[in-house]
């Protein structure tokens, strides 16, 4: 009696999922040959791996994500960037100008200020450190305008869709430009307001249904729509 | 413990004042994520008790040097609104919430898997708004749904229930007035799992034997809450279930 739940499966903490030979995924923990989900989500399994698809939970930095935070503070060796996360992340000093800071020279709130939103990548983390940030690559840097959508983090997958067929349809059909952080907040700017709050509309639909299936399609039927209207 | 012999707390038919039968738990009503500002909540009413639990975090520790280099911290605050008992409370946290506080974080701490989010911190705040006895099983069994809304992993949902003698008879879920006047009170929290049992007390006294039975009959209340409270986390979730029966090709990509 190995495997004890059925596809997309809605499954509770301490819920038995499966038993014997198979691993532990996302979301599930083993204790005595067992393996059981340790959130609210929906069950699944690839190959020997059984995981759980959470509804809901927070932001775990991981290298090379892409997040977009807000300035919280400055200080001597950076500015604090409040990332959506249980850990605030630092983006160093040096990660802004190109020769080395002088405190004395450079006024770093001239760069960066308390409240601006930076689109930035995580460069390390490790449970032991904050997080640290970079804003040198291209994409990133600050968020001039645009409007800001949040998420259950857990969802981006699902925002994003396979290779990005979700967020590529949105982009076409809205002909606007999404940046999608990894932490849960996704920025999205066009040259029209109007397809941008459809977009955002759309967003916020996706979030609402992201466990439901044939959410293409809706998104779809939304687009089209959304367009009839203000032609 | 004393006992008026005028006042009888069960009568000739077996029921108690509240015309329960002796395994019988009050009406429970339990709702998820009622708090839009919270991380994680759920509001319980357990006959007339009435309890909010919120859940913030984890988030980062204030003030800094309680965070823990190697699990989260994990805070609880109970807490009595001035309305909720029959003469008005001092708001001011007496000994007995401060009691409270403590035994209902470490009836849930078990059931978290810190160690997943160091030097970060979980703050739970559990506000009774009316009571009527056993608030301490209301308030962690709406705290361990407060914290698998929130998205915090879980080994398993915690479920408290009371037993204890009155009138010389073992009796489930005891309210006010049989807490008071009855001959003793056992609250029991147990992730019904594994059967660990995170709190155990007892209020009064019984004999061995009355003992064994009365945690019996908590566990098996714990059970018919633990079945209520699964309700009340698959009801917010209710949407894709129906979803889930429509067949499609479009899956939910996870990685």
């Amino acid at each position: 009696m190995p495997l004890l739940i059925e596809r997309r499966q809605l499954v509770l903490p301490g819920d038995i999922l499966a038993e014997d030979d198979f691993n532990p995924g996302e979301n599930t923990y083993r204790e005595g040959g067992k393996i059981y989900a340790s959130l609210t989500g929906l069950a699944n399994i690839a190959g020997k791996n059984v995981y759980v698809v959470a509804l809901k939970g927070f932001y775990m930095p991981i290298v090379g994500d892409l997040v977009i935070g807000k300035v919280i503070d400055l200080r001597l060796g950076g500015w604090l960037v409040d990332i959506n996360s249980p850990y605030t992340a630092i983006l160093p000093t040096s990660e802004a100008f190109d020769r080395s800071f002088n405190s004395r020279r450079d006024e770093m709130s001239n760069f960066l200020d308390v409240g601006d939103l930076v689109v930035v990548k995580v460069i390390a983390f490790d449970r032991t450190r904050d997080p640290q940030l970079t804003i040198r690559e291209s994409g990133l840097g600050k968020v001039s305008k645009g409007h800001i959508v949040r998420v259950t983090p857990t969802k981006i997958p699902r925002v994003i869709g396979r290779k990005g067929s979700m967020i590529n349809l949105l982009t076409r059909g809205t002909n606007t430009r999404i940046t999608v952080g990894q932490n849960g907040l996704i920025l999205v700017s066009g040259d029209r307001p109007e397809m941008e709050a459809l977009a955002v509309r759309i967003l916020q639909m996706i979030e609402r249904e992201a466990h439901t299936l044939g959410l293409t399609d809706r998104v779809e039927e939304l687009l089209k729509k959304g367009k009839g209207t203000e032609s | 413990m004393s006992k008026t012999k005028s006042e009888k707390l069960i009568n000739e038919k077996g029921l108690r004042v509240d015309g329960r039968k002796f395994d019988e738990l009050r009406p429970i009503k339990i709702e998820v994520g009622t708090l839009e500002r919270a991380n994680g909540s759920a509001y319980i009413e357990w006959g007339k008790n009435k309890i909010l639990a919120a859940v913030y975090g984890p988030r980062e520790v204030h003030p800094r040097h309680l965070a823990l280099p190697d699990r989260t911290l994990f805070r609880c605050r109970y807490h009595m609104a001035p309305f909720s008992t029959e003469e008005r409370k001092n708001p001011a946290p007496s000994r007995r919430e401060i009691e409270l506080s403590k035994v209902i974080r470490e009836a849930v701490e078990p059931s978290i898997f810190t160690e997943l989010f160091p030097r970060t911190g979980i703050d739970v705040f559990i506000e009774v708004l009316e009571s009527e006895g056993g608030t301490r099983c209301a308030g962690i069994t709406a705290t361990s749904l407060a914290l698998a809304d929130a998205g915090i992993p879980l080994k398993d949902l915690i479920v408290a229930c009371a037993a204890g003698k009155v009138d010389g008879q073992i009796v489930l879920d005891l309210d006010e007035v049989e807490d008071q006047k009855g001959q003793a009170d056992l609250p029991v929290a147990i992730s019904l799992r594994t059967g660990e049992i995170t709190l155990l007390q007892m209020d009064g006294i019984m004999s061995a034997e009355e003992y064994e039975k009365a945690l019996n009959l908590a566990i098996e209340g714990c059970g018919r809450v633990h079945e209520m409270q699964r309700e009340a986390l698959k009801k917010k979730y209710a949407m894709e279930e129906e979803g889930a029966e429509k067949e499609g090709e479009d899956e939910v990509t996870s990685e």
